[in-house]
């Protein structure tokens, strides 16, 4: 459906919790084998790596850790220190689409307060929380290089902007 | 469910505020080829429209006379750091004995203020995939990355798309365009954080490990991602490259005319409350009054207080600046830098302390957490600007933070993250601190007030 990496409404297997246990995916196996190719070293295809569980089950469980490591043949605390540096890699479950809201200067100065504070009450949750249904999870985001219409945000894979907070029911509405 | 249709007024697009009647061959040489409506330039139409004529000079040239080239149109860095791309070539260390290394495009645009590569790769990937091989060539290169942000889903598929296009067309791969010249190109996306755009934590996130910056020297010329010579380069420095081996350096120098010394045109943008924000391509050296008409000038009701010309790492200045040439040398000596040459604006109604917390809140949350004046400082600085902010801050924190201005700038930290973050706090004290006494006023009856603000630093 999309490319998305942390979308995980279009996550093909999702896992609810780390004591689902894990098993890597043969397609994915695979994926990770070919992506460490385009690299000197396989270590380099590890945020791919990831990027492809997280793309599979929403998140990245401990299992994958181990996994990743094994099929790149890198150690696994190299991969979860990896894992917990970037803002995009989800160590823990998140809902089915996740918001990233902007919150750089220009968006602060176009609106950001406004929309942050209607987005946290119409969701019930704030920055870093799960909405109890599990359909959102909210984050904020670095510029989303969307200045020219801020305030904006990103679900899933899609850009907004710029969006009031009167905007907010017909944009949430279309992710169920 | 009602989903977003493409065309929903909601959704962001990419877009040049120039219409396709204004921008010429001549004189715009990044976004001549766009269309209006933003649609993207596949192979084809940008073969025809003189596409890789740039690439095909270049190929014929001798990798030294390249370099010389850019040397003389003076392309400096358009990633905010200025330094010319001509010069860093001449750097990367090139001989029979070495092996070849990398040319990495720096795609990771999460400047905040910055939307300019965004639109050149979602609308014209070819133009970057071009400069990409006259760098491969001039830096005798192996292998090309463009290291994209992660967020940029649209420019993900659309430079995707372009790779495979240029694949097939043979101008990437075994013996490019048929000159012997062996290069290809790997689309590579980051997970997210603003230190993945500092090149040397590029690199390191390039090899798959924490984007934690690299001590330099050894500068990425000499001994970059694998140890290999590396050549980072920003994407619209890179998308200059191409009407630089195509029109000669002498054109290209001369499109900025009596303006600059810089060579070429930039994409410049404003964003902030006036009433066009949006993006222009416009010769380096044009002046910040002429960039504010051209988004229509400020909101009704607002007058503008202060700009950021470049970013938020850049400094804070005032509308009589607004009459200075916006280029990298006529910006440095006013206690700032032209960085990306984006404006943000700031209007006379909206908190200049508040925006200045803003910016060191990110800051402190985008610090790698490498080295204590960046880890330790940014969050102190940030903490004191909330207690302010709030009207509550106490006699001697406009000190304390001039201190920590002074104590995080350059030569005292790991890399240039820091000292970013030290030039917007600096320039805010020197040129509105009456806004921070008023912070400081308000709280001084205040008989055993300590809070310092109501909002976490992340």
């Amino acid at each position: 459906m999309t490319d998305s990496f942390y979308d995980a409404a279009n996550a093909a297997s999702p896992i609810a919790t780390d004591g689902d246990g894990f098993t890597l995916h043969t397609d994915d196996h695979r994926a990770m084998r070919e992506v460490r190719e385009h690299y000197e070293q396989p270590q380099a295809a590890c945020i791919e790596a990831l990027k492809i569980v997280q793309k599979r089950h929403g998140w990245v469980p401990d299992g994958a850790i181990a996994a990743i490591a094994e099929t790149l043949g890198v150690g696994p605390a190299s991969v979860e220190g990896v894992a917990t540096f970037y803002s995009l890699i989800f160590r823990q479950p998140v809902g089915r689409h996740v918001i990233l809201l902007c919150d750089s200067s220009s968006c602060f100065l176009t609106g950001f307060d406004a929309l942050s504070d209607a987005l946290s009450q119409r969701l019930g949750i704030g920055f870093g929380e799960t909405t109890a249904d599990n359909r959102f999870t909210l984050l904020p985001a670095c510029c989303l290089g969307a200045c020219d219409r801020g305030p904006a945000m990103m679900i899933g894979d899609d850009t907004f902007g710029p969006i009031a907070p009167d905007d907010l029911d017909e944009l949430l509405e279309a992710y169920p | 469910m009602t989903a977003i249709p493409a065309n929903s007024r909601l959704r962001y697009k990419s877009q040049l505020r120039q219409s396709d009647d204004e921008r010429h061959e001549n004189t715009h040489p990044l976004t001549w080829r766009l269309h209006d409506d933003g649609a993207r330039i596949g192979l084809d139409e940008y073969q025809q429209k003189n596409g890789y004529v740039g690439a095909q000079n270049a190929l014929n040239m001798d990798p030294a006379d390249v370099i010389d080239a850019m040397k003389t149109a003076n392309v400096r860095g358009r990633g905010g750091g200025g330094f010319s791309a001509g010069v860093k070539w001449s750097l990367t260390q090139v001989g029979d004995n070495l092996p070849r290394g990398y040319v990495v495009c720096n795609a990771d645009e999460m400047e905040p203020g910055t939307f300019k590569d965004r639109l050149l790769m979602e609308q014209q990937p070819h133009l970057l995939i071009e400069g990409m091989i006259i760098a491969g060539h001039a830096n005798r290169s192996k292998y090309g990355y463009i290291f994209l942000r992660g967020e940029y889903v649209d420019a993900a598929r659309s430079l995707a798309l372009a790779i495979e296009e240029a694949r097939e067309a043979g101008l990437l791969g075994g013996s490019v365009a048929g000159s012997g010249f062996d290069f290809d190109i790997a689309l590579h996306t980051g997970a997210g954080r603003y230190i993945c755009g500092e090149e040397t934590a590029l690199i390191n996130s390039l090899e798959g490990k924490r984007a934690n910056p690299r001590a330099k020297p050894p500068f990425p010329g000499q001994s970059g991602a694998w140890g290999k010579p590396t050549v980072v380069n920003n994407v619209e420095t890179l998308c200059n490259a191409p009407a630089v081996m195509q029109h000669g350096a002498d054109w290209y120098q001369g499109l900025s005319g009596s303006l600059s010394n810089d060579g070429g045109t930039k994409l410049y943008g404003v964003s902030g409350l006036v009433q066009r924000p949006g993006l222009w391509e416009l010769p380096i050296g044009t002046t910040g009054w002429d960039i504010l008409e051209r988004a229509g000038g400020m909101r009704e009701g607002h007058t503008l207080k202060t700009w950021l010309p470049g970013g938020g790492s850049t400094g804070f200045l005032l509308p009589e600046h607004l009459e200075l040439a916006l280029d990298f040398d006529t910006v440095g000596q006013y206690g700032s830098r032209l960085g990306t040459g984006l404006l943000t604006v700031v209007s006379h109604r909206q908190s200049l302390i508040a925006l200045l917390r803003n910016l060191e809140q990110f800051f402190a949350r985008e610090s790698c957490g490498w080295c204590t004046p960046c880890r330790d400082g940014l969050p102190w600085a940030t903490k004191l600007l909330q207690a302010i902010e709030h009207g509550e801050g106490r006699p001697g924190d406009i000190e304390l933070l001039q201190e920590h201005a002074k104590n995080i700038g350059p030569g005292l930290t790991f890399c240039a993250h820091a000292p970013g973050a030290a030039m917007p706090l600096e320039s805010a004290i020197r040129h509105f601190r009456a806004d921070f006494e008023a912070g400081i006023a308000a709280s001084h009856n205040v008989v055993g007030n300590n809070t310092v603000g109501n909002k976490e630093v992340s």
